[in-house]
């Protein structure tokens, strides 16, 4: 299939590309753009470890031509760290078991923040209901509630950015 | 986790993350046919297109292989014939994807197919057309072991139940699919291929090292095997998986790199799960609650090839025993090979469906008998340290208190029976290795090494062939390292699971990392210690025996008693209020001489720095070395297969499960799981908690909805949806609780915390849907339709077939998977009402 030109702003920066029309954005951002962080743990949006966000709403990236995202904004997991440190979403992960082998994180976490952009202070029934669309194998979800949680009271009490 | 960052920000690499300059990609052309010869195949149609580089095929690399040495029937390609359909027939390498996907499609293979075997029972019986000739019966292996007297012990019994247990076959489905690169260098020499490096999503480094040694006839150290971090495992990737060797010989073929990683649909044909296991048992007990006989009769669907199931079968028989004081047991186990993918290692590994029937019966048992469920495990407890009738030493027994725990959280006393109608409490116990005793190639190799580097600014390196998989590997090695060398955490860096650079350790998997690799690590690290004190002893002025190593800083034992507060003294300075106490004032004087004494001569403490400086200085390098081989008590007794099932500490779990059943829908719906675990001392509660509710959730999938549903070995669920893993909506809050049987051997008392809690949890919903709605069931899942058939039996009381799964030619279980190459129009023979077969195949998604 021949190529064309496209303008795809990822994570607050533009990138012209040639691609397919058929191109997946998951493969344009990983094998393009090298950004390995969003990941491919099935071929059909059953997972969500491709999670990320476009203009804000999270979505699979694994099942969206990126021809269709031009012009709209992407944040993958590579764009949700704050000025260079860990947001708190991340590091509260980090603290309570929420991130086992790791592999489905960075889905999760693009979720998460999409949730918490909607919801500032979601139930533990709003979480479970929104982390229905991701799939992890090793967790058991308990240690990630646990960590969205400590994550909502960081961020409130204003220490997302790490002293 | 020493890990978390890179996990979290998306900057670790995994596998399939990793490119090299001029990198291929290969995919697997896989058999449609679940078993037939192969008469002929033609690649020349495939070689032409455009960006083929190579097409490999079984004769380029004819030497068989498989993880166990009494296993080897595996080729890195079909040489003659196939066995399952999906296996692994040909390799196209190609400069894309989509390049390589159209070259399978030209592959030309002509096949004879032969009868196959899907079903263990009637396989046993097979006289022609065997799955591999030199097995008759197609019979992998069997054992048959007796303990004790089991006749005298069912004539003693005063109730004696039997019964037959299914547990259907489940897979790991870990979130990363199976990928590896690898890639040669160029001989400058000979122009040849040269030195191999492997990059690979496994959970045993040092066995795909020896396992591409002996496939590619190349030596060891020609091969470096490099495990970047992986995504999953719970015994999937715990050995050789056909594409990590179908990767190497394509590089060679190809001259160039070559990546190949799994789809998802390749993942579950890849399989390598927990066998569907037909379970006979018969349990006799006295009135007093006492078991006195056991006998077992097991079957294992094994699929096509042997992988680890000769251990796996061994385990179902082996632990029986040390969970609880059982005299007599009578064993029986059958591995059986089926067209069907291969079964291997998974999670609680060839114990967990057994424990399921056992706990099942005994809880029957205890109904028979009018005590109480919690009751009657308590009564079999072990008198540890003793050998069980099984031979395998038990030490560290927390299992009664894991009763008492789960027993006291979850008000099992006052709230049992005493729940609205359709919910239900139910009690189990399991328990498993911390590592084997006896390693798959029987030597006396140490199990673990470790090698620790310290550099002259107080930099800890430790080396160790341990594998990370998520587990906390790495974590546990860092911080036991730190501990042992008073150090902080941050200054060390673990190196792990490279074989150019760690030494060897077998890997991770029978949950041994913690025990093994954790006691290797600590003696590396007492052995440096060690060199540090020497040196650090001679300058000031004492015996090295007399030294502490506690918060970065080296002090004299004499004053290590008063030491946080000595520290706390020094670090707030002179505004410190002095105490009143006697004690704390002779110290402070103590300590004033002692400052005068350091501004003469010897210094009376160092910190961790000046004492590294200083033990370099005095020992030139400073590197230390540790290796871990289990005990020689604890590798078990004498008979045939008694190698499998010895370890030298044993973890314990009780859990209770609170479900509520809908007695209109046969729903089972699991509200709480109650889950106590010993794993000796807990290292790093978080983790360990971790591990533990992970264990309690994967057990609860098997219970409840995780299946492999075959059809004439077709897999009819290969998808993550399909296959119903639970989400977030489905799971059910655990409450880990933590026992700590402080080990004799265990590094700090640690043991086993990552498998032990699997299998408790299947008997324990079972036990609680008794409870619920008073039916036992004997195979799992426990869908909605065996839940239903099971009451609606009861109701009617006339018997009904509980075998008789859901009929999965139903299109709502299942759905047309269009992932795959085999798949297009060349499939076998489909059932009548397969949907594949219709004028219009059904919606994909079916009713989900």
């Amino acid at each position: 299939m021949k190529k064309e030109l496209i303008e795809l702003r990822v994570n607050g920066r533009s990138h012209e590309l040639a691609i397919e029309p058929s191109a997946l954005l998951l493969d344009v951002l990983r094998q393009d753009l090298d950004l390995t962080g969003s990941k491919r743990g099935c071929d059909d949006s059953s997972c969500g470890a491709c999670t990320v966000l476009v203009d804000g709403i999270a979505m699979m990236a694994c099942t969206l031509l990126a021809a269709s995202c031009e012009g709209q904004e992407i944040t993958t997991i590579e764009g949700v760290s704050e000025h260079g440190s860990l947001a708190a979403i991340q590091k509260a992960y980090g603290d309570w078991g929420g991130a086992q082998c790791g592999y489905c994180t960075p889905g999760f976490i693009m979720t998460v923040k999409s949730l918490l952009a909607e919801n500032p202070d979601p139930s533990e029934a709003d979480v479970r209901s929104a982390l229905s669309s991701n799939l992890c194998r090793c967790t058991g979800y308990s240690q990630m509630y646990r960590a969205i949680r400590s994550a909502v009271k960081a961020e409130r009490e204003g220490l997302a950015v790490a002293k | 986790m020493v890990d978390a960052a890179e996990k979290t920000t998306g900057a670790g690499k995994y596998t399939d993350d990793l490119s090299v300059p001029g990198m291929l990609v290969g995919k697997i052309l896989h058999s449609p046919y679940p078993h037939a010869r192969i008469k002929r195949i033609d690649t020349t149609r495939a070689g032409k297109i455009d960006g083929v580089v190579a097409v490999v095929i079984g004769k380029d690399a004819p030497n068989p292989y498989g993880i166990l040495p009494v296993g080897h029937d595996e080729h890195a390609l079909a040489l003659d014939k196939v066995r399952y359909v999906g296996d692994n027939v040909a390799c196209v390498v190609a400069t894309s994807e989509a390049v390589a996907e159209k070259a399978l499609e030209l592959i030309d293979v002509e096949y004879e197919v032969l009868p196959a075997y899907f079903d263990p029972e009637e396989s046993m019986k097979a006289q022609s057309d065997l799955i591999h000739d030199n097995k008759p019966n197609n019979l992998e292996k069997d054992y048959h072991h007796v303990f004790g007297d089991p006749d005298r012990g069912f004539a003693e019994a005063d109730e004696v139940l039997e019964a037959r247990f299914i547990a259907n076959e489940v897979t790991h489905a870990a979130m990363e699919p199976h990928s590896t690169l690898a890639s040669f260098e160029v001989d400058p020499h000979t122009g040849k291929p040269g030195r191999l490096t492997v990059w690979s999503s496994t959970q045993v480094p040092y066995y795909l090292q020896h396992k591409l040694s002996l496939v590619l006839e190349m030596p060891m150290q020609q091969i470096r095997v490099i495990k970047p971090l992986v995504g999953g495992g719970f015994g999937g990737k715990s050995e050789v998986i056909p594409l990590e060797i179908i990767a190497a010989v394509a590089a060679r073929k190809a001259q160039a790199p070559v990546k190949i990683t799994y789809t998802r649909e390749e993942v579950f044909w890849a399989h390598r799960g927990r066998p569907r296991t037909i379970i006979d048992l018969k349990t006799g007990v006295k009135k007093d609650g006492r078991i006195s006989a056991v006998k077992a009769r097991v079957v294992q669907d094994g699929g096509a090839y042997c992988s680890y199931g000769v251990v796996t079968i061994l385990y179902s028989g082996a632990l029986l025993g040390a969970l609880y004081d059982i005299p007599n047991i009578q064993y029986d186990g059958y591995r059986v090979l089926t067209n069907k993918p291969a079964c291997g290692a998974m999670r609680g590994h060839g114990t967990v469906n057994v424990r399921f029937a056992f706990e099942s019966q005994l809880d029957e048992l205890a109904a028979q008998i009018g005590m109480d469920p919690a009751e009657i495990r308590q009564r079999n407890l072990l008198r540890p340290p003793c050998i069980t009738v099984n031979g395998l030493r038990v030490q560290s027994y927390g299992l009664p208190e894991c009763i008492q725990k789960t027993v006291e959280r979850s008000g099992w006393n006052q709230r049992k029976g005493n729940l609205s109608k359709g919910r239900g409490l139910g009690i189990a116990c399991s328990h498993y290795v911390s590592g084997a005793a006896n390693s798959i190639i029987r030597s006396d190799m140490p199990h673990s090494t470790v090698n620790i580097k310290i550099d002259r600014d107080g930099g800890v390196v430790v080396y160790t062939g341990a594998s990370e998989i998520g587990q906390g590997s790495d974590t546990m090695t860092a911080q036991i390292a730190a501990e042992t060398l008073g150090c902080s955490l941050s200054r060390v860096r673990v190196i792990a699971a490279d074989t150019d650079l760690t030494p060897i350790d077998i890997g991770s998997y029978s949950s041994r990392v913690t025990f093994m690799a954790g006691n290797a690590t600590l003696r590396a690290a007492e052995d440096v210690k060690k060199r540090i004190a020497a040196a650090a002893a001679k300058k000031m002025a004492c015996d090295p025996s007399d030294l502490v190593f506690h918060e970065d800083r080296v002090v004299r034992k004499d004053d290590a008693a008063g030491l946080p507060e000595e520290l706390a003294a020094k670090s707030s300075g002179p505004s410190q209020e002095p105490s009143v106490s006697g004690r704390v004032e002779g110290q402070i004087l103590r300590g004033s001489l002692q400052q005068k004494r350091k501004d003469e001569g010897p210094k009376d403490s160092m910190t961790f720095e000046e004492a590294v400086v200083a033990a370099i200085d005095f020992h030139g390098a400073l590197t230390g070395t540790g290796s871990y081989a289990p005990p020689q008590e604890a590798r078990g007794g004498k008979h045939k297969g008694a190698g499998v099932g010895p370890s030298p500490a044993y973890s314990y779990s009780a859990q209770v499960a609170e479900v509520s059943v809908d007695e209109e829908t046969g729903e089972v719906t699991v509200h709480k799981v109650w889950a106590a675990h010993d794993c000796g001392r807990a290292l790093n509660p978080v983790s360990v908690e971790g591990q533990i509710i992970g264990s309690v959730w994967m057990g609860m999938g098997q219970a409840l909805t995780e299946e492999m549903v075959w059809k004439d070995g077709m897999l009819m669920n290969p998808g993550l949806l399909e296959y119903r893993s639970p989400s977030s909506v489905e799971s059910p809050e655990v409450e880990p609780i933590i026992v700590e049987s402080i080990d004799p051997e265990g590094p700090f008392g640690a043991k086993e915390c990552s498998e032990g809690s699997l299998a408790a949890t299947i008997p324990a919903i079972a036990n609680a849907i008794y409870d619920a709605v008073g039916v036992r069931l004997h195979e799992s899942p426990f869908t909605p339709e065996r839940v239903l058939a099971a009451m609606r039996a009861k109701r009617s009381a006339k018997s009904l077939n509980l075998t008789e799964g859901v009929d999965p030619t139903q299109p709502a279980r299942f759905r047309e998977h269009g992932g795959s190459l085999w798949f297009k129009g060349k499939g076998p023979e489909r059932h009548a009402l397969d949907p594949a077969r219709r004028e219009a195949p059904t919606a994909a998604g079916g009713a989900d």
